[in-house]
């Protein structure tokens, strides 16, 4: 009888997932975005309304328009919350309820913590488009002024000056910041908490500080010019405390245990340390450099102060002066033609888009994992 | 043998530390002698000494004395289970005999651990050479997670700066012993982080196998695992034991009584970790001496 049972059960079980909202569930989320969205068009109109216009322009153009998406969004969300505040509880109880506020109030500050940088994106590429062009990537501006016509010059000295510098910032603040993690976490010695201490302070120092004590301490008493090695200095000063906290963050996470199951079979600490602990880390200590070279990459200050931003291609960061993007992007404002800012916008959207393949690169090596499974 | 003349009745907590630490070594003497005459493939063992010994072993963390006065042999070939509750001081005890004990800060110790004979606190020891020989296999499975199977066996010999001619035939070897070549013997160069908790854990043997220790300690091996990988981790340690002295801290009653020739009881009876007894498997839990042994292996407390 049972086993009959269960061979007719068996043919007709379909895989089905009973925790999805239902079809109801559905169309009463969209209801409720709906309404919110009506209600809020509705008070946020009527308010328009009043200073003039129609509701459609209101939202789209006009003096109004950044008074006007702000309290649209802030009506909708308060609408929203109480709207499905109220469907929640009535639905499913109180308990319903007070999750369905806190659901919407982290959706709230989820996009209101997108917004700066979408709009940011937004912003570099509606103003910079127009600058790009594929002389950018293949001329410098040695001959060509910032005022000129967009399609005079490049970016190249710019882009290269800005790759040598943070190649070279990398290279000074990696090992000294990684070091200084190991020495924080490994060895713990007698001096880890001035030096936690003296970390958490440097990564508040402002960028001008640590170029002026770049030009106060090397450039005025030595060298008496500028170099990119200098800006590379400055750079590193404000990337080491990023790259030995996160590191710090990181080589915390691996548990004890493994440093001593590498002890346990005849490693000294640092064969352990190198061997295992270090091995263990790699995505996180690439998230570090990632987060090290994020704080540098568009680091204007000691750029400006320390580099004397050529307008030629210079790739001796130790002799002459040198280029990089955000000097270039300082330079084109400067100029404030209606030429020369967009050739900064322009430079603006190359740094990000560098940015962020720099970033896309490093996390690819840094996810692969050993033995190419 | 002569620790008999303790064992009489249900002590209590306040007789304290003179009474056992008397009751120690006389049971210590009295496994040395049991397992000179049990094990008779090891001669010369009362002349020359055991492979490990302890020797008066106190532990502490800071200012708490947590273990006290433990002294034990080990002899090659053999398998000692540590039993008790927890809190009671056998992981301590086991760390103390490769010298991990000091990894913990705070900790401290007294007494002598004889490795062949010569003090491994000794001033000038090489604590590396220590571990090397007394290897150690941990509570949770904890393979290297950079590295692949193979790589994680021979780990030892990377850390160690041994040299090694023939490393294939040592990964080979050291699986096969730890019972996991046949199942891993065709993804070599996969991630010791894909295999199930019990292969982690063989992996591990494995690992410590390939720098070929005199000594292992086991420190609640099986705890993490299932009831099938912890019969193929038993199995191990008997195929193990002809070769290697194993010492294996353990919750699991059975599984003292299953894989042990030796079983030490240790109990913390308010104060310090004390060894209450100590004696073959067989006759600890079958007529154990001490009623405190009585009372853990029936299941009376603890």
């Amino acid at each position: 009888m049972t086993s009959q049972l269960q061979a007719t059960d068996l043919s007709s079980v379909k895989p089905s997932k009973p925790w999805k909202p239902s079809k109801r569930d559905r169309i009463e989320i969209l209801l409720t975005l709906f309404a919110s969205v009506l209600i809020s068009l509705l008070i946020v109109g009527i308010k328009g309304w009043k200073s003039g216009g129609g509701v459609g322009h209101v939202y789209f153009s006009g003096l109004t328009q950044m008074k006007g998406k702000l309290a649209y969004l802030a009506v909708f969300f308060i609408t929203y919350l109480i709207l499905d505040f109220t469907v929640s509880t009535i639905r499913r109880g109180t308990a319903a309820g007070k999750d369905a506020i806190f659901r919407a109030l982290v959706t709230i500050a989820t996009t209101i913590a997108l917004f700066p940088i979408i709009s940011i994106l937004i912003s570099a590429w509606m103003r910079g488009h127009k600058g790009l062009h594929l002389s950018l990537f293949s001329k410098d501006m040695h001959s060509s002024a910032f005022t000129d016509p967009i399609t005079h010059g490049g970016l190249i000295h710019a882009i290269l000056g800005t790759g040598v510098l943070v190649i070279l910032s990398v290279l000074i603040s990696v090992p000294l910041g990684v070091l200084t993690a190991l020495y924080l976490t490994e060895i713990q010695g007698r001096f880890t908490r001035p030096i936690k201490f003296l970390v958490q302070a440097m990564s508040g120092v402002p960028s001008i500080v640590a170029g002026l004590f770049i030009l106060a301490a090397i450039v005025y008493p030595l060298s008496k010019s500028f170099n990119g090695f200098e800006g590379s200095l400055a750079l590193a000063i404000l990337m080491i405390p990023t790259v030995a906290r996160t590191s710090e963050e990181v080589l915390k996470l691996i548990p004890g245990d493994l440093r001593e199951a590498g002890v346990a079979l005849g490693g000294t600490q640092w064969r352990t340390v190198a061997m295992v602990v270090v091995p263990a880390t790699r995505s996180g200590l690439i998230t570090a450099i990632i987060l090290g070279v994020a704080r540098i990459a568009g680091e204007t200050a000691p750029v400006v102060l320390l580099t004397g931003g050529a307008d030629t291609i210079n790739t001796n960061p130790f002799h002459g002066t040198i280029g990089s993007l955000p000097f270039y992007i300082w330079n084109g404002f400067l100029a404030g033609t209606p030429e020369s800012v967009t050739r900064a916008w322009a430079a603006i959207l190359v740094l990000l888009v560098l940015v962020l393949v720099l970033f896309s690169l490093a996390r690819y090596l840094g996810s692969r994992k050993v033995g190419g499974k | 043998m002569s620790s008999n003349n303790f064992n009489n009745d249900n002590q209590e907590d306040g007789q304290g530390e003179e009474m056992s630490s008397n009751m120690q070594t006389p049971s210590a003497a009295g496994l040395a002698e049991v397992a000179g005459s049990r094990k008779q493939n090891h001669p010369g063992s009362h002349a020359m000494g055991v492979g490990l010994e302890a020797r008066g072993i106190h532990a502490w963390f800071g200012e708490k004395h947590v273990l006290s006065n433990v002294s034990l042999d080990f002899w090659p070939g053999t398998v000692t289970a540590l039993i008790g509750p927890s809190g009671c001081g056998k992981s301590t005890f086991i760390r103390t005999l490769n010298r991990m004990h000091e990894f913990i800060p705070g900790a401290a110790m007294a007494g002598e651990v004889l490795l062949n004979g010569d003090d491994i606190y000794a001033p000038g020891t090489d604590v590396t050479k220590i571990r090397l020989k007394v290897g150690m296999v941990f509570q949770k499975p904890n393979p290297f997670p950079s590295m692949t199977i193979a790589e994680n066996v021979l780990a030892g010999l990377k850390l160690a700066q041994i040299k090694q001619a023939n490393k294939d035939d040592l990964l080979e070897e050291c699986l096969e012993r730890a019972g996991l070549w046949n199942e891993v013997k065709d993804r070599l160069n996969h991630h010791g982080g894909s295999l199930s908790g019990g292969q982690q854990q063989r992996l591990c043997i494995a690992r410590s196998l390939a720098v070929r220790p005199q000594v292992l300690l086991m420190d609640e091996p099986c705890s993490a695992l299932d009831p099938g990988s912890t019969l193929k981790i038993e199995e191990t340690i008997s195929h193990l034991s002809s070769s290697v002295t194993i010492i294996i801290v353990t919750h699991n009653m059975q599984q003292a009584a299953r894989v042990s020739d030796y079983t030490a009881f240790f109990l913390a009876d308010g104060g310090p970790g004390e060894m209450v007894e100590v004696g073959p498997t067989n006759e600890i839990f079958s007529r154990p001496k001490d009623k405190r042994t009585e009372n853990y292996i029936t299941g009376r407390f603890g």
